[in-house]
């Protein structure tokens, strides 16, 4: 891979684990909220997650 | 005798744990062709570069690439230094202007000699097979270095088609075997037991809160297949036996389609309303919403599509990548250290396994529902009841 592919790849990480951690934070903000809710949450978490996934790795495959 | 999950399940365990060693290539044959594989090997290798380290890197890439891509034959592993492959050819099948053509992939010899069957011609070039006019003449390759030979169609049975069949076969003995357990009681026996929770959260998790009580009969044998079929084909690719199936792009694809067909073709008269005559819109814009609108129906198998075929293949490429650089640092700290790195991101491997399969089944279930429900305040408007859909 030379330089721009590199860098590109970078940034895709680092979009995807801000989303993450996004993504995470407020999940665990709304199972504390209500915490009979959890599985629910869970379960769209991990959808959501999925999806930021698949577009980091679309892009990084790009890259 | 009835044909129980237990003795479906230790047959093909057993068979699998013997398998590499019921089947050997022809060695002798392979030996005299296998100096003109490791000169032509080390001829580029020496050109490329001298050094020791980056002669392993260049290696562990082919290494790599090579495992990525569909065979035409199963190599489990081979001796370079001697030149004997361990593993099992696969039949060729070949369509080749209308002739139907059937031989082992053993005459290829490990894509080094040109097949010569009733008189035509055939040279395996990466996993690709070429017609050539006669037993001597060369590929021509084109600027980017890629063959401009006619092909004549390939419908051999490759590793990845030996795996689908397997799974497919698999899921079958499974399945019925489950079906037939309910005969006895209301709790299933054996595997069954694994599998019916799993169907169970499909149903509870999946199908109903996305496609609704009403509908989702009509549709769970597609999820529950899709589920289990990319599971188990994940599963598979985490073995050392090289299998790299969900990792192809082509049946990923190919998956996609399914989902799309499914969504389409069980769709909601609003569905279509929806894409070809946007309601509550200027008839201009209307018509400039149609190919929008078409566009925007297969932007969603296609994210499907890359999303499970770039977590596989990832995850296989950082694998076989870590497992490689026990090759390039030859320490006794690297090794051991390396080797339980991969162990662990062969764990999470797993986890990515069943996730993979689970976001793949799920969306599919999102997608059938949003095409499938009924729309209220279409209802309120056209004042017409909503059409049964197709798949029954």
């Amino acid at each position: 891979m030379e330089i721009p592919g590199i860098v590109g790849a970078g940034l895709v990480v680092i979009g995807a684990g801000l989303g993450l951690g996004k993504i995470g934070g407020s999940a665990m903000d709304a199972i504390a909220r209500q915490p009979e809710a959890a599985g629910k949450i869970q379960t769209a978490m991990i959808i959501i997650a999925a999806l930021l996934e698949g577009v980091a790795f679309a892009a990084l495959f790009a890259a | 005798m009835v044909l129980s999950g237990k003795l479906i399940k230790n047959t093909l365990t057993a068979f699998f744990a013997v398998m590499p060693s019921l089947f050997f290539a022809n060695q002798a044959t392979d030996t005299t062709h296998v100096h003109a594989h490791n000169a032509e090997h080390a001829a580029t290798h020496a050109h490329a570069e001298s050094h020791g380290a980056v002669n392993e890197k260049s290696e562990i890439k082919a290494f790599i690439d090579h495992h990525l891509k569909d065979s035409h034959e199963f190599n489990f592993f081979a001796d370079g230094e001697e030149g004997k492959h361990f593993g099992f050819a696969l039949p060729v099948i070949l369509i080749d202007n209308g002739d139907f053509k059937v031989f082992s992939s053993s005459e290829f010899h490990h894509g080094e000699k040109v097949a010569q069957i009733d008189g035509n011609y055939y040279k395996l070039h990466h996993e690709k097979i070429y017609k050539l006019k006669s037993a001597d003449e060369a590929l021509t390759l084109d600027a980017h270095g890629h063959p401009t030979n006619e092909k004549p169609l390939d419908f051999s049975i490759t590793k990845n088609v030996v795996a689908m069949l397997v799974t497919a076969l698999l899921m079958f003995f499974l399945f019925t075997g489950l079906a037939r357990s309910y005969k006895k009681g209301p709790l299933p026996t054996g595997f069954g037991r694994v599998l019916e929770p799993l169907i169970l959260f499909i149903r509870d998790e999946v199908a109903i809160p996305n496609i609704g009580e009403k509908k989702y009969r009509k549709f769970m044998g597609y999820l529950l297949t899709v589920f289990f079929f990319v599971l188990i084909l994940n599963l598979i690719g985490l073995t050392p036996l090289g299998i790299n199936v969900t990792g192809n792009i082509a049946i990923t694809a190919c998956l996609a389609l399914f989902t799309y067909l499914v969504t389409n073709l069980g769709a909601n008269k609003g569905y279509w309303h929806h894409i070809f005559w946007m309601p509550d819109v200027p008839v201009l814009m209307k018509i400039a919403l149609i190919p929008i609108e078409i566009l925007g129906t297969l932007t969603k198998p296609f994210a499907l599509m890359i999303r499970l075929y770039a977590n596989i293949s990832a995850g296989h490429i950082v694998v076989m990548s870590l497992l490689g650089l026990i090759y390039v640092f030859k320490n006794w700290i690297a090794g051991p250290s390396f080797f339980g790195l991969t162990l662990f991101i062969s764990v999470i491997e797993i986890l990515v396994a069943f996730l993979q399969a689970f976001v793949f089944t799920m969306l599919s279930a999102l997608f059938i529902g949003m095409a499938v429900q009924d729309h209220h305040h279409e209802e309120d408007h056209d004042a017409h009841t909503e059409e049964e859909p197709i798949i029954i």
